[in-house]
């Protein structure tokens, strides 16, 4: 089995409403996938479903192979899955570093104590730590940015700054949550070579919701199609755009 | 980048000591100022001890003097018993002090994360309902243990709190709570505060690190309170009640949320400001016989509580500390 990330039969409910029914996706090693759908139609929840922040009602979510579900957050985001959020959340008070530098956490050695008493290896690994959010931030054209508040930056270097501290967790599989929502064109053509880019020099999965149709067609490799909770189409991008049901699901909703 | 070391906290500390030093041995600052300085230095404890819970760390505790409670009477319970067994300890009585002192912050510790487990679960008012029904508790139980005094409070403590001790735990505590939040845990504390959802998807055990925050600011409290009981001779249920809570509370937040500097300084005003009230208040019922007494600073500082959030929500530090508390980068300066 390739697929790195395997959702098997997921459906989850809020109360009566059926948010997302019977979701099942394979998505192989290094590949872009995408999920789009008009709004409402559960692509934030899959996410949530994803990350642990909601527990599927029924289903299976698998991370190359081993079954994540109902997992804490944070335990999914240590196993290899990490996110972007669509409604941005930055640590807005901390720099654009400690933003990057929280993500990698995890896996830091030093101890309480070893914090507490400034050990010289605790100040080695804090240089280190350093050093590595640094480059995270160059590769995002953020390096110059390091030491100031994360809520005084625009709003495209937000988005950045997002997905610096999603790699940081050193993921798997990247989760993008309408990762060019209020960009411009020009904005969402550097954003694609970007995704691309993280895609190749990270080695990690892309699964990414989106409505640009340019950012759907320009870089995923496979489609998933869903209109209140259900798939309604799923294969190649060009093949999805052309699909009556999608174009309905489409049409139908926004008369677009 | 541009480098430059800047003033370390240890220097600050050290000129501050030898100036109150000379002051009293000169006479120059009396016994009832130094007394003043004493209490001040354990409001400092207190108030940077919450900080790191309600600053830091995001989340809203309103019972902190409970945790002072437990250091005073653990402590307290220590070195009474002690000293009813041999009054001249001597130089060794020291040694019991000071470990029945960490004794009562580890007491504090564990309560601290009992509370803590249950309860970091709920948000806002619920956890600020849940602390501050920790605090009434924890009085209600010392007042009926008859072991400890009970509403007589314990007493007989001996006196061994003296500005030397209390300046040092007020030292180590800021150093301590300093070194701790500019390390990859304090972020971790600080990414909740921030956004809960955020950090725990960034990869922090944010339920771990809300009951360590708990812990930890519960420790402190506690060496707060054994100073205290070491201080005055007496713990008393009633000295460590909703208003002693919040009296610490208006401290972190004049001081500015997330600003140990803010609360450094807070303590200082605040106690000085609240003997000052006391005498205004006392001469003011005597001059005027009206029926009012120290309680009525309590409305002085809900109202300076109250300009606070119209006016100055970020207090007057905001997040920002003073240079000599921050190690890292000079530019970090104000980014906490
Ligand atoms: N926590 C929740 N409680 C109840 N209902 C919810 C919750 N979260 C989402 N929903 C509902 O579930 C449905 C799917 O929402 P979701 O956010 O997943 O949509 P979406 O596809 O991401 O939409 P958009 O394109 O607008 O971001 C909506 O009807 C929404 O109102
Ligand atoms: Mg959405």
């Amino acid at each position: 089995m390739s697929a790195i990330l395997s959702i098997q039969g997921m459906s989850h409910y809020f109360g009566g409403l059926k948010a997302v029914s019977g979701f099942s996706f394979d998505v192989p090693e290094g590949a872009i996938y995408g999920l789009i759908g008009p709004n409402g139609s559960g692509k934030t929840t899959t996410f949530n479903l994803i990350t642990g922040i909601y527990r599927p009602t029924e289903g299976k979510i698998l991370l190359g192979g081993q079954d994540i579900t109902g997992w804490k957050p944070y335990k999914i985001v240590h196993k290899g899955i990490a996110r972007t959020f669509q409604n941005l959340r930055i640590f807005g008070n901390m720099t654009a570093l400690d933003n990057i530098r929280v993500a990698r956490h995890y896996n830091v050695r030093s101890g309480l104590l070893s914090s507490v008493l400034r050990t010289p290896s605790f100040l080695r690994e804090e240089a280190e730590v350093r050093e590595e959010a640094m480059g995270l931030l160059a590769v995002m054209k953020l390096d110059g940015r390091a030491l100031e508040r994360a809520k005084n930056l625009p709003y495209g270097e937000l988005r950045r700054l997002e997905i610096a501290r999603a790699l940081a967790t050193k993921p798997k599989v990247l989760l993008l949550d309408e990762p060019a929502a209020g960009m411009n064109p020009k904005e969402v053509a550097d954003l694609m070579d970007l995704i691309r880019r993280v895609r190749d020099e990270f080695k990690v999965t892309v699964f990414l919701i989106e409505h640009h149709m340019k950012v759907v067609m320009g870089i995923c490799e496979r489609v998933k199609v869903i209109d209140f909770g259900e798939t309604i189409a799923e294969g190649l991008p060009e093949d999805v755009g052309k699909d009556p049901k999608v174009l309905e699901a489409y049409l139908g909703k926004r008369g677009a | 980048m541009k480098h430059f070391r800047t003033p370390k906290l240890s220097l600050y500390a050290l000129a501050f000591y030898a100036l109150i030093m000379a002051l009293s041995l000169t006479g120059l600052i009396n016994g009832y100022i130094q007394h003043i300085i004493n209490q001040s230095l354990i409001y400092v404890i207190l108030a940077v001890s919450l900080n790191l819970i309600n600053g830091i760390t995001g989340q809203f505790s309103l019972g902190h003097m409970g945790f002072a409670a437990v250091g005073a009477y653990v402590s307290g319970a220590i070195t009474t018993l002690v000293f009813k067994v041999s009054p001249e300890a001597g130089f060794a009585g020291y040694a019991v002090f000071v470990g029945g002192i960490v004794a009562g912050g580890l007491a504090a510790a564990l309560v601290g994360v009992l509370i803590g487990f249950p309860s970091l679960r709920l948000k806002g008012d619920y956890l600020a309902i849940v602390t501050l029904g920790f605090g009434e508790i924890i009085k209600t139980v010392l007042n009926n243990i008859p072991a400890v005094g009970g509403p007589r409070g314990l007493l007989g403590i001996p006196k061994f709190s003296n500005f030397s001790f209390i300046f040092a735990a007020a030292f180590l505590t800021l150093v301590v709570i300093r070194n701790l939040v500019e390390s990859s845990h304090g972020r971790a504390l600080v990414s909740i505060r921030e956004n809960e959802l955020a950090a725990e998807l960034a990869g922090v055990d944010t339920t771990r690190y809300k009951v360590l925050a708990f812990a930890v600011g519960a420790f402190f409290a506690g060496i707060a309170g054994g100073l205290f009981g070491h201080l005055l001779q007496i713990a008393h249920p009633t000295q460590y009640g909703f208003m002693g809570s919040v009296l610490v509370l208006i401290m972190v937040y004049t001081g500015g949320v997330g600003s140990l500097t803010g609360s450094v300084i807070a303590a200082f005003a605040l106690t000085f400001m609240s003997e000052g009230l006391r005498i205004v208040i006392d001469s003011l019922a005597e001059a005027t016989s009206l029926p009012i007494g120290g309680e009525w600073r309590m409305v002085i500082y809900a109202l300076l509580l109250v300009f606070i959030m119209l006016f100055r929500t970020e207090g007057l530090m905001g997040t920002k500390e003073a240079r000599f508390l921050v190690i890292g980068d000079p530019a970090k300066e104000g980014t906490r």
